[in-house]
């Protein structure tokens, strides 16, 4: 493929990536997606999750907060709070903050008011363990 | 001299002082760098958000979202942004007094009018003249987006329980080390920016849809901007009081040199009388 995709990842602590990769995939508000170039002008949220992309054959992985995802003329911006690339996540903190929501969410009810709150740091902690794990086995 | 000593305790004082805004100027400018960058990294962010948040509101109603629409009724909030601590200049007090300004001002305009202060110094300003609603005090120290974003909430929220109608933002801006723009932004409702509404623009695929990403992205825009308005308060802050220490350091040398002046010409007649009392002395003997 002769054509790359333009990618620019901004967090509002500092641009986190700016590169030409051949593909790259994400977890949106309707669930996964990927993008390659050509890709027709598209916009959506993202979800906390996983964002990989692929340059010269190596895949990378990343771990989103909150952000949203634009394609345009093959240029891909995306605009998280928090990205972490794989490498960057200590494991070891990860898991504890995983296994402390974990706990704090047994406790709970549905409609307590910190429910979101410790619901959202599962996940967050979840996807980074997972994220850590696919560097890990590269 | 009955004075020589006090002369000489008053520059020993003065010399401390000039020691404490120097070291006080250093710091500042170490901090400024920090702050500056940080004012830097964070424009892509904010300027990208813009950008889609205006191509979203072209297509769109203006009154799609609960932050976006105008109300009829006009009670006002305006958050002031002023720094904990002093020394830095006039950089709290203009600040101040463009707020009051701003209060005398428009006070026709609205039915109510009440505050938010952040930092410490505004509050004390402004807490006996008008109604303070609410104050953030010491979170310039551990200022993070997260801090930001707690403030954009209870605004939001205080905004959608229509406890205020519109919520406007006073802070200085950086402009550079010498110079702080005291900024007054309207953050609600949510203006959009109608540029050229003639311009279609590219079709875009949309997920969810419209109306559930703008009301996604209203958020985080007041977040961002608040976030914005923090950081450009803090790198002024550190400018201004980068500015202030120096001049008081240029000060205290000026005012060195005066007094070391003075110390001398009392030495000196002090050194000229005692030599006329010896003169006179040993006359009076042989004579």
């Amino acid at each position: 493929m002769a054509e790359k995709l333009k990618v620019e990842l901004v967090t509002p602590y500092k641009k986190v990536l700016s590169e030409e990769v051949d593909e790259i995939t994400a977890t949106g508000a309707l669930g996964e997606f990927g993008v390659l170039p050509g890709h027709a002008p598209f916009l959506t949220s993202l979800k906390i999750g996983e964002l990989a992309y692929r340059k010269d054959g190596v895949s990378h992985h990343m771990a989103l907060n909150w952000g949203y995802f634009e394609v345009e003329n093959d240029t891909v911006t995306v605009l998280v709070e928090t990205a972490e690339k794989a490498d960057e996540i200590d494991l070891e903190r990860a898991k504890a903050a995983l296994g402390r929501a974990e706990t704090e969410l047994k406790g709970l009810t549905p409609e307590d008011k910190n429910f979101r709150i410790y619901e959202a740091a599962l996940e967050r902690a979840l996807i980074r363990v997972q994220v850590a794990g696919k560097a890990a086995r590269r | 001299m009955a004075n020589l000593k006090s002369i000489k305790k008053r520059i020993v004082s003065v010399k401390n002082t000039r020691q404490i805004t120097k070291a006080m100027k250093m710091v500042s400018a170490a901090k400024l760098r920090r702050a500056q960058e940080n004012v830097v990294a964070a424009r892509p962010y904010a300027g990208k958000l813009a950008e889609v948040l205006e191509r979203l509101a072209k297509t769109q109603e203006s009154d799609a979202s609960p932050l976006m629409v105008k109300r009829d009724t006009r009670r006002a909030l305006l958050v002031v942004v002023t720094s904990d601590r002093g020394l830095c200049g006039g950089f709290n007090a203009n600040l101040s007094k463009a707020a009051e300004r701003f209060i005398n001002e428009r006070k026709g305009d609205f039915s109510e009018l009440s505050l938010m202060t952040i930092g410490r110094k505004g509050y004390e300003f402004l807490r006996n003249r008008h109604t303070v609603r609410k104050h953030h005090g010491n979170i310039f120290s551990t200022l993070s987006y997260h801090t930001a974003a707690l403030i954009a909430a209870e605004l939001v929220e205080g905004y959608l329980a229509e406890e205020y109608d519109e919520v406007y933002v006073i802070y200085n801006a950086f402009k550079s080390v010498m110079t702080q723009d005291i900024t007054l932004e309207q953050l609600l409702p949510v203006t959009a920016k109608t540029t050229d509404t003639d311009e279609v623009g590219t079709e875009y695929i949309y997920e969810p849809s419209k109306a559930a990403l703008l009301d996604e992205l209203l958020p985080k825009h007041i977040e961002v901007q608040v976030f914005k308005s923090l950081l450009e308060s803090v790198a002024s802050e550190h400018g201004a009081r980068m500015t202030a220490m120096d001049s008081a350091s240029k000060n205290a040398t000026e005012m060195i040199g005066k007094l070391t002046l003075i110390y001398n010409r009392a030495r000196q007649a002090a050194i000229t009388t005692e030599l006329m009392e010896i003169i006179s002395g040993s006359e009076s003997i042989k004579g």
